[in-house]
Formats: C-alpha cells, sequence, structure tokens
C-alpha cells in the first residue's frame, strides 16, 4: 500500500476490495428471504458497519462472508487472494463472549490455533500477543466465570485476533454490555484497529455505535434485506476525545438516522 | 471438597442421628421389646461384631457385583452415547429402544435374567442394566448441550477444507474431544451419581430375587435369610451395611464430581458472600 494512503478511506479508489458480496441472495430452508440484491465490496483497511433493523439480515450477510453459510444465488469472492480456503483469514466475533465455561482464558484464545494444530507450548507466544491487545495478559489463568461482562468480550475479541486475521467479523459483539463498557471497548477496538491495520465488518443496530466506529455505514433495508444507501463516517483509528460531543458526530448521527428511518417508513406505507 | 461452610451442617444431623438412636435404646430397653420384633442399637452392634466374618464376606460380594455394574454402565452408557451422537443414523436407530428399556421397569425382568444365566451374572447383568441408562440418557444430553455459537466457531476454525466423509468423520471426532466431551461432563456425572445408587439398588433386588445360598451371596440375601429365621438382629445388621454402602458410594462419586468441576461449574461453586 503506497505510504500516502495509508489510511484507507472510502474516498480513496486505490484501495484494494479484499471481499466482495455480489448480487446475494439467501432463502432459508423454511422458505425465508433473508437477503436479495445484497451487494457490498469490503476494501482492505475499511471499518465497515452494517446497520439496519433487527432481522433484516445482517448476521447472515456476516456468516455469508465467513462461509458459515453458502449465498443462493450470487458470490461472495475474495478479489486480492489465490487462496481457496478463507477461514485462516477470518475472525468472528458474536454477539456473546461464547466462551468455553471449563478452559481459563488462555486456553480459550488457545482454540483457534489448536485446531489449527497449535501445540500450548507453540501457541504460547500468539496468546499472550493476544491477551495483550486487549489488556488481559494478567488473566491468563483466570476462568470465564470469574470475568465480567466486558472482560468475557474482551477475551472473546482476543481468541479472534489469535489467527492474526485480516478480516474481523463482528455480530453484534456489544450490544449486552452497559454503555460505559461499550464506550470504552468502541475506543479500544478503533485503536486495536489502527495497531493490526485489518478489515472489520461490524454489524450493529444502533445508529450512534456506528456513526462512532465507522469509515462506512451500510444501511441495510428491512427483510428481505439490501444495503440501501452508504454513508461516509469519519477515517479509521482512534477519535479525538471530544468526538462524542462534536457537531460533526451529531451530524453523522442525523444523518444516518434519516436514512434509517426512510426505510422503515417505506415499509409501512 | 470445599471448606465446611457451616459446622452446624455437620453437627445437627449427627445430634439428630445420636438422639434417635438412644431414644430407640431407650424405648427398647423400657417396654422389654423381644429382640426377634425389634432389637436394640446396642444389640445390632454386637451381632455386627459377631457375625462379621460372614457380613464382611456378603458385603464383599454385594460391594463388587455394584462397583463392577457400575464400571460396565459407564463404559457401555458413555460408549453408546458416543456412537450415537456421532452418527445420525445409528441415534435414529437405537435411541428409542434405549427410550423403551428405560421406561421399563427393569428390574422386573429380573426374574427372567435368574433363568438364563448363572445367578452371579444374572445379578451382575440386573445392576448394569439399571445403572446403565442414567449414563447413557445424561452423557448424550450432556453431548448435544454444546453452545451453537461454539459449535459454529468450530466449524470457522476447525472444520476440514475437503468434504471427503473420513475428513469430516475425523473433524466430528476433533468436535468431540475439544468441545462436546467437557460440554458433556456436568451431566455425565449427574448421570453417575444417580447410576451409583441405583447400581446398588439392582443389585439387591437381583439378589432377593435369585435368593439362594451360597458362600458368594450378598447382604440381600442375607436380609432374606435373616428374615426366615427370625435372626432379626442379623437383619438389622445386614440393612444397616448395606445403608452404610450407598451412602459411602455417593460421597465418593459426589466428591469425584466436585473435583472434576469446582473450577468452573455452577453447581460446584460456593457462594461468596
Amino acid at each position: 500500500m503506497p505510504a500516502r494512503t495509508a489510511l484507507p478511506h472510502p474516498m480513496n479508489a486505490t484501495a484494494s476490495t479484499l471481499v466482495s458480496l455480489q448480487d446475494i441472495t439467501k432463502v432459508f430452508a423454511n422458505g425465508v428471504m433473508a437477503l436479495s440484491g445484497f451487494d457490498l465490496a469490503i476494501r482492505t483497511g475499511d471499518f465497515v458497519s452494517l446497520l439496519g433493523p433487527s432481522g433484516c439480515g445482517k448476521s447472515t450477510a456476516l456468516r455469508l462472508i465467513a462461509g458459515l453459510a453458502e449465498p443462493t444465488t450470487g458470490h461472495v469472492t475474495w478479489p486480492g487472494s489465490a487462496h481457496e480456503d478463507h477461514r485462516s483469514e477470518i475472525g468472528f466475533v458474536f454477539q456473546e463472549p461464547t466462551l468455553m465455561p471449563w478452559a481459563d482464558v488462555a486456553d480459550n484464545v488457545w482454540l483457534p490455533l489448536r485446531l489449527r494444530g497449535l501445540s500450548r507450548q507453540d501457541a504460547r507466544e500468539r496468546i499472550f500477543e493476544s491477551l495483550s491487545l486487549v489488556g488481559l495478559q494478567d488473566f491468563a489463568k483466570a476462568y470465564p466465570r470469574e470475568l465480567s461482562g466486558g472482560m468475557k468480550m474482551r477475551v472473546s475479541i482476543a481468541r479472534a485476533l489469535s489467527l492474526k486475521p485480516r478480516l474481523l467479523l463482528m455480530d453484534e459483539p456489544f450490544a449486552a454490555l452497559d454503555e460505559i463498557t461499550r464506550f470504552r471497548l468502541n475506543d479500544d477496538l478503533l485503536k486495536l484497529q489502527r495497531e493490526l491495520g485489518c478489515t472489520i465488518v461490524f454489524v450493529t443496530h444502533s445508529v450512534y455505535e456506528s456513526a462512532y466506529l465507522s469509515s462506512r455505514i451500510a444501511v441495510m433495508s428491512p427483510r428481505p434485506g439490501r444495503i440501501v444507501t452508504e454513508a461516509t463516517g469519519e477515517m479509521p483509528g482512534p477519535r479525538a476525545k471530544d468526538f462524542r460531543t462534536s457537531a460533526r458526530y451529531a451530524a453523522l448521527c442525523a444523518e444516518v438516522s434519516q436514512i434509517l428511518s426512510e426505510q422503515t417508513d417505506e415499509e409501512r406505507a | 471438597m470445599a471448606a465446611p461452610s457451616n459446622p452446624l451442617k455437620v453437627v445437627l444431623p449427627l445430634a439428630v442421628f445420636a438422639a434417635a438412636i438412644g431414644l430407640w435404646e431407650i424405648a427398647v430397653r423400657l417396654h422389654g421389646i423381644p429382640p426377634y420384633i425389634l432389637p436394640a442399637p446396642s444389640l445390632i452392634g454386637t451381632t455386627m461384631v459377631a457375625d462379621w466374618p460372614l457380613l464382611q464376606a456378603s458385603l464383599l460380594t454385594t460391594l463388587k457385583t455394584t462397583l463392577l455394574g457400575l464400571a460396565l454402565a459407564v463404559l457401555g452408557g458413555v460408549c453408546l452415547a458416543i456412537v450415537l451422537s456421532l452418527s445420525r443414523i445409528v441415534e435414529y436407530s437405537l435411541y428409542p429402544f434405549a427410550i423403551v428399556l428405560q421406561v421399563t421397569p427393569v428390574i422386573a425382568i429380573a426374574p427372567l435374567l435368574l433363568i438364563y444365566m448363572p445367578q452371579d451374572v444374572a445379578v451382575l447383568t440386573c445392576a448394569w442394566l439399571v445403572a446403565f441408562f442414567p449414563v447413557l440418557s445424561n452423557t448424550m444430553l450432556g453431548l448435544q448441550s454444546v453452545d451453537r455459537n461454539l459449535m459454529e466457531l468450530f466449524a470457522l476454525y476447525g472444520a476440514p477444507a475437503s468434504r471427503k466423509p473420513l475428513a469430516r468423520f475425523r473433524s466430528r471426532l476433533k468436535a468431540l474431544w475439544y468441545l462436546r466431551r467437557p460440554a458433556a461432563l456436568p451431566a455425565f456425572l449427574a448421570g453417575l451419581r444417580i447410576a451409583g445408587g441405583l447400581s446398588l439398588i439392582g443389585a439387591v433386588v437381583a439378589e432377593m430375587a435369585a435368593g439362594s445360598a451360597g458362600a458368594g451371596s450378598g447382604l440381600a440375601y442375607r436380609i432374606i435369610e435373616s428374615q426366615y429365621r427370625l435372626n432379626i438382629p442379623r437383619l438389622f445388621a445386614a440393612l444397616v451395611l448395606l445403608a452404610l454402602t450407598g451412602i459411602a458410594l455417593y460421597l465418593l462419586l459426589a466428591s469425584i464430581s466436585h473435583r472434576l468441576l469446582r473450577r468452573w461449574h455452577e453447581s460446584a461453586l460456593t457462594q461468596e458472600k
């Protein structure tokens, strides 16, 4: 990547496409159409939020990117990559921390590495590195039940980072947390992205969260979901201290709320 | 075990027990109840000592049957549960029969077993049968109770790239070892505790049904025999030994369960105040 464009931005046409979803339709076995005409190009370095009402297919889109589900029609392609299997390039964070209660924090973070055949000894450095990234290096021997909700989520993020993914997929990861914790994790996530240089796709139903975090906010229609429009957010990377109270942030929230309410009105009409 | 949180929890039941024994002793002596109707606790104690060689042999027989039956039940129950969880086809074809056998009071087939098998084998089979199903159904429940998201995570990081049957089977084995096995542990241990008690019951019932004498006869046979001979003190002594066996078995299994789960499972955690 050229030095001048170290921070890829929607305006920046030279950023390469990491994953592209083209004209995706997803129909479930029970006949429900979750996605229809879904198009999205995720560029390297993006922080894309998928924003939409409950049940609009946000999570389904994320699962398609991860390869956990196959699209009914359409394609998920990785233009820049020769590999067939992209799972080692993906980190996935669920809404719940989804930790193994019987294993301590270090062993939880070890799981993806272990499944790749790394012994605990060989994985030790990577585990410690991941835990340091989320500030939990002193909790390696703790069990999940001993941690607060925010700390469990940090472990979950550390686990997703242990494979050094190029693409981090997050499915409403902070929805169950209190606001104070959520704000702190929001800032930590932005810092992490700057440090790791990974691309993030973040599913949320919070206008404010998406406006705070994202470089691109993709607003989805109610089911069957498709991207209605995109709003341009801030550059990736840490936010200024007063960003949450800035006029720029307020304007962005207003803009996104406006688009979202137009969507729901359209459906009601 | 965790540090005893409250000494009263131990002291109070012991005091109640001692009081009950004391009252029993006093009542028998005051009313001059003959020992062939109700022996005093002291007489039961002396009988226990006097008849110890006989009772000890019976205790060992019953204990052996119970533990062997339990061990075989664990082996069979866990193996079958694993096979059922690995293959849908096997599960669909076999599990209904497992349920039918489970809801049938298998104790009632003890007389039948005695027709087909030598006595000691029949008794063992009976103990095994009643202990088998709690282990099977609890282990199956446990194996199926893995967090769905964890399985997804496993699919993302661990599933094989190829779709060949062998590779898929190996990935299932991996999931079994990494996720299902630890997730199933609490349910399995709950089943084990139930099975321990049931195995003893199975052994006792089968011994009673068998009812024939000999060197290899267990405590339940001693009870029947003492009843016929109106040797009520010995009957009580055998009963006490059976009760102690049950208690010891329960404590043993409970402490195993606690040891294995104390770091992470809700059931083994002591509430912090």
